[in-house]
């Protein structure tokens, strides 16, 4: 239990008066890959959310680092080393690549010139403004924003939605490269052939439930079937 | 990239016509025009605080007269006790040192921002508008019913405020006083953007939640840049009672805030020069139209409107491309 690097526990989430989580729970351990499971609109965006400190929640708690974050804003929680690559991107698009990237930046390991080495696109188009970007690099940019706080533990909500085969091969590269660094990460994706290699552990949602937890080894085809429709 | 380059040139070309009218103008003996273009300069400096906050950050805020009439009391009333030789509170005497004046003046706009800018900034929109515009007229009506300064009359500057080394009642050392320092801002302005401080203020204007995910509080950072903006606009209004030699409450009233708004829609919202070409044609337009007729206003609305309609970067967008660097 305490070795986690965050945990969720019996989450409940509300938004207005319909129910959205029935209670999830999930752990990260410190340099896991975890992935997180599960049909649309079956809560993946909303514990991711209610992770990083954007969304209220009615029940549960929300642990990082063995602190209980539950009361604190999205800012203090990322301070803490949770960082965000968000579903669809949304870079800030009228500032260049530069400033999206100096926005986020917070002392520690991953520079600006660490970022644009990872990803040398973001330093060709350094001077761009992010709206002019491909949905790829605007890909890129939004992982690079999200090393530049320099977390512990990097969430990925449907990094590699959108793309052209070639440029989500090159995002699964990054994103094996950063696990294989010691980089703890959550990811949500519908490209299961290159997520489950990736991870170490699965958690099925099933209408805002955590109804499965294992190893990619452990899932069954019955299991895929009855929860991920595959 | 090359529209980069022709707003730093148009940027140079601005700074250098700046400094080079009023010097023909010294050269050729025109005090009135050394005094226009120090009208100018000081009047792009408040503007440049405002952009700080509305252009960099999107704070509309329609209460900057209130820190730009602070800084003008600042001035008025320490000069007046300094003329008197009577204490301003508690055996503080008053000064006629610009200096001290500047300094007082931004520190107590940046206080009086901070207050403001602490409630304000918890709303957004019509409601942000409309808070920051009734705090500024709240303080233009104490203004106005404060016998002990003049109340609705103003108050006199009798002699202005003294500069170590130079004398500040020749119009061409007020005007160089005013042009660096209007260098200065423009400089801490450039500073600013190309800071992380300032791209995170400009994320903020894009969205506040994505901002806050990547650990930076928004409300932090709004709340520095409106305080920054405040003591900008603070210090351009002691060096305005200092100009005119007069402070008065009108320099609060909301009309004075519209202005400032005006000269950054004219010049460029965000554009690092936007302020000075705003100031330059307000006041262009108040002295070649105002002398023919009284209604110059009008002519500059319509001046207003066609940039809003059809040229949203105002001048410097117009000349020098639709990339807001420069």
């Amino acid at each position: 239990m305490t070795t986690a690097l965050a945990r969720l526990e019996g989450l409940e989430v509300f938004y207005g008066a319909s129910q959205a989580l029935f209670g999830v729970d999930l752990e990260i351990g410190p340099g896991q890959a975890v992935a997180l499971l599960g049909r649309n609109g079956m809560g993946k965006t909303t514990t991711i959310r209610t992770l990083c400190r954007m969304q209220p929640l009615y029940r549960g708690k929300v642990w990082f680092d063995g602190r209980d974050i539950t009361a604190l804003p999205s800012f203090r929680a990322a301070r803490l080393g949770i960082g965000l690559v968000p579903e669809g991107r949304r870079c800030f698009a009228s500032l260049t690549v530069t400033e999206n990237l100096i926005a986020a930046a917070r002392p520690g390991p991953w520079t600006l010139a660490r970022v644009q080495d990872f990803f040398p696109r973001l330093a060709e188009r350094a001077d761009q403004t992010a709206a002019t970007l491909s949905g790829g690099e605007q890909q890129m940019l939004a992982i690079g924003r999200a090393l530049m706080t320099n977390p512990r533990l990097l969430v990925l909500d449907e990094a590699t939605e959108g793309l052209a085969p070639v440029i989500r091969r090159e995002i699964w590269t990054a994103i094996g490269e950063l696990k294989r660094a010691g980089l703890s990460l959550l990811v949500v994706d519908k490209t299961l052939s290159e997520l489950l290699p990736l991870a170490d552990s699965c958690v099925i949602l099933e209408r805002g439930q955590s109804v499965w937890h294992g190893t990619p080894t452990d899932l069954s085809p019955e299991v895929e079937q009855r929860y991920l429709g595959l | 990239m090359r529209e980069l380059r022709r707003e730093h040139m148009l940027n140079a070309l601005l700074a250098a016509a700046l400094f080079a009218v009023p010097l023909w103008a010294y050269l050729v003996d025109e005090p009135f025009l050394i005094t226009l273009a120090t009208r100018v300069a000081i009047l792009a400096m408040a503007g440049v605080g405002l952009n700080l906050a509305l252009g960099l950050g999107g704070m509309v805020s329609f209460g900057h007269a209130v820190y730009f009439g602070l800084g003008g009391y600042c001035a008025g009333v320490l000069a007046h006790h300094a003329f008197n030789a009577t204490p301003v509170l508690m055996g503080l005497d008053g000064t006629n040192q610009m200096l001290v004046i500047w300094l007082v003046a931004m520190a107590l706009s940046g206080l009086l921002a901070a207050m403001i800018g602490a409630l304000s900034l918890r709303t957004s929109g019509i409601f942000f508008i409309m808070i920051t515009l009734a705090f500024a007229q709240m303080f233009f009506y104490f203004a106005l019913s404060w016998p002990a300064y003049g109340g609705e009359d103003g108050l006199p500057i009798y002699v202005r405020n003294v500069f170590p080394g130079l004398n500040t009642m020749r119009p061409w050392n007020m005007f160089v006083i005013a042009f660096v320092m209007l260098m200065l801002v423009l400089a801490l302005f450039a500073m600013i953007r190309a800071s992380r401080f300032g791209a995170a203020l400009m994320a903020i204007r894009q969205n506040a939640d994505r901002v806050a995910a990547v650990g930076i509080s928004p409300f932090g950072v709004k709340l520095a840049g409106f305080v920054i903006s405040g003591m900008i606009t603070g210090l351009a209004g002691a060096m305005m009672a200092d100009l005119t030699r007069f402070v008065s409450p009108s320099m609060m009233a909301w009309q004075m805030s519209g202005e400032l708004i005006v000269i950054i829609i004219l010049g460029g919202t965000g554009r690092l020069f936007g302020p000075v070409v705003g100031a330059a044609i307000l006041v262009g337009f108040e002295v070649i139209f105002g002398g023919l007729t009284e209604h110059w206003k009008f002519w500059l609305g319509l001046v207003l409107l066609s940039v809003v309609l059809f040229a949203r970067g105002g001048f410097i967008g117009l000349l020098a491309g639709k990339e807001r660097h420069g």
